[in-house]
Order: C-alpha cells, then sequence, then structure tokens
C-alpha cells in the first residue's frame, strides 16, 4: 500500500504534534468505523506506557507525517490524548540547566 | 480536544545524531537505544513552513528523509531520546524542528569522507547548539588523531573530538556522555557566576 493512503492523501494533521509527544489512549471507542491504520495506531497508544509519535511512526512502519494524521483524528474522536514534551528552557534551546545535565551525565554513567 | 498539560511531567531531552550517510548515525543510535532501532521518515515539504527558504525544492513534494530514532530510559524522571538524520543541506528543515529543546548534538565522522560532516558542523556552529565530534573507527581505516580531524574539520580548541565505535553500546554511551560533559563546561562558562566547575 502507498503510505499516504491511510491518511486518505493528507500530509498536514489537525492538530500539531511534536515528535516527542507522547500519545495514550483515552479509553473513549470512537463513534465512527477505524480504518486498519487508525486501528492499529490506537492499540499501539492503549499499551502500558505512553509512546512517542517517532516511536508509533517507527512501529507502524509508516512516516511520520502520516502518523500524525492518524493521531490527530484519532484525537479529535476523542480516543488519544496527546501530551506535548517539556523541553529544558520551555522550547528554546537552552542547555545551561546544569543539575539538569549532571543528571543526565550520572544516568550515562550507571550505564557504563 | 484530548491535550494533557502535566507540569510534572518529565523533561523531554533530546540529542541529535548528525554526519553524512554511511557515517554510522543508524548503528550508533541502535546500538545505544534500549528499544530495537526505529526507522521512521519525514515528509520534507511538511516541515518547510517557518523554516529556511527552500530555494529550488519547492517541487519537491514528495522528497522523504530517513530518521533513526532511539530512547534511553536514564531513571525514572530522565528519558533521552536520539534522533539521528543526514546532515545535508537539502534537510536542513527537518533540522530546524528537531533541533528545538534538544540539548546538544554528536556529529559522527568518517576519517574516509571527513567533509560530510562539514555542513553538520556548520549548522550546529550557527546556531550555537553545544556538539562533539565523534570519529566512528571503522575496521582497516587510517586513524587519524583527534587533533588532525580538528585541524581537517576546522574546529575550535573547544569543541571535543573522540573516538567511538558506533557498534558498541559502551562507546557510544561513552561519547553521549562525553557531549554532556561539554554541555556542562559550556554552560558553567556562559554562567561564569556560578561556582560549579560541571565536573562531577
Amino acid at each position: 500500500m502507498r503510505p499516504y493512503t491511510a491518511s486518505g492523501g493528507r500530509t498536514r494533521p489537525g492538530v500539531a504534534l511534536d515528535l516527542l509527544s507522547r500519545m495514550t489512549a483515552t479509553g473513549v471507542r470512537p463513534r465512527v468505523p477505524l480504518g486498519a491504520e487508525h486501528t492499529l495506531a490506537l492499540r499501539l497508544c492503549a499499551g502500558a506506557a505512553a509512546l512517542t509519535v517517532a516511536e508509533l511512526a517507527g512501529q507502524l512502519r509508516l512516516p511520520a507525517t502520516v502518523v500524525k494524521v492518524l493521531l490527530s483524528d484519532l484525537m479529535e474522536y476523542g480516543a488519544v490524548m496527546a501530551q506535548a514534551p517539556r523541553f529544558p528552557g520551555g522550547g528554546s534551546f537552552a542547555a545551561d540547566d546544569q543539575s539538569l545535565l549532571l543528571a543526565v551525565l550520572d544516568g550515562l554513567r550507571r550505564r557504563l | 480536544m484530548a491535550y494533557a498539560d502535566d507540569c510534572d511531567a518529565p523533561v523531554t531531552l533530546k540529542v541529535l545524531v548528525a554526519g553524512g550517510f554511511g557515517a554510522g548515525k543508524t548503528t550508533f543510535v541502535g546500538a545505544v537505544s534500549e528499544i530495537e532501532p526505529l526507522s521512521t521518515e519525514e515528509l520534507l515539504s511538511d516541515l518547510g513552513s517557518g523554516a529556511d527558504p527552500l530555494h529550488g525544492v519547492e517541487a519537491k513534494t514528495t522528497t522523504t528523509v530517513a530518521l533513526d530514532f532511539g530512547r534511553i530510559t536514564l531513571d525514572d524522571r530522565h528519558v533521552l531520546y536520539l534522533f539521528g538524520t543526514p546532515g545535508q543541506h537539502r534537510f536542513w528543515f527537518l533540522w530546524e524542528e528537531l533541533c528545538a529543546g534538544a540539548l546538544g548534538a554528536v556529529v559522527i565522522a568518517d576519517t574516509r569522507r571527513l567533509a560530510d560532516c562539514f555542513p553538520a558542523v556548520d549548522f550546529f556552529e550557527r546556531r550555537g547548539i553545544g556538539f562533539i565530534v565523534a570519529v566512528n573507527e571503522f575496521d582497516g581505516c587510517h586513524r587519524y588523531t583527534p587533533d588532525e580531524v580538528r585541524d581537517a574539520v576546522g574546529l575550535g580548541p573547544q569543541v571535543p573530538v573522540v573516538r567511538c565505535d558506533a557498534r558498541l553500546t559502551s562507546s557510544g554511551t561513552v561519547t553521549l556522555a562525553a557531549l554532556v560533559r561539554h554541555l556542562l563546561c559550556l554552560s558553567s562558562t556562559s554562567t561564569s557566576s556560578s561556582m560549579e566547575s560541571g565536573e562531577a
């Protein structure tokens, strides 16, 4: 199947989603019949832990842009919710939070 | 609309892995990631709005670019996400989105094609994003010293150049730690009033 068939040819999601937005299912069942890709995306969102858009795209083997369209549809149905990423410094580039960097360094060192 | 707004949510930590085709980005991300290496693709035309002008690229509405994705859970409050994608100029608008909120970057250099990493180095320098250069040591290739690589790439003395084997989890993790140490140095020099040296 051509990947963009899953999104009905659409490349712009109705809702702005970041690649690192974390998606979870709300438990609400959509009132409209869902296509195979929407169903699969919803099933992945209903897993134990919230998954990022990037990870969902990888698991669905679809371009991230297509997955964003599928997810924004599911949000409009009330079936999933998105948690926007919370970047250090509130979205602008900021690596000056030393305690955060030290925590990252400690975490990496524990893996060695 | 179902938006969650949780101020107690963990901070999103993002590190970019850049470099030319075949330099070892996919291998690096796969080796350090705790999840199966995932590759997705982004549609370039969708990312152009608000970014750099796309002279000559406007018509290429179906161009896609591979995006490697990895995750490292450091503890229950800190999850590091890795994005690897080619550093060519024509992918710049993808980088614009990826750079938003990124902690820093690792530029993977292949000494057989060192010039391939120049665009990524330029990009991060221009935007003031902290980065290190990791020389991926392929089997059988000539070993250059970090200083030789530094001279060839034209890096300032403050940018660390480290060696790594992109296939090894430990080597990749050491490389990421080197990046974070560099970011700590940068932040302690930019906020020199704080007495922290950044060395833990």
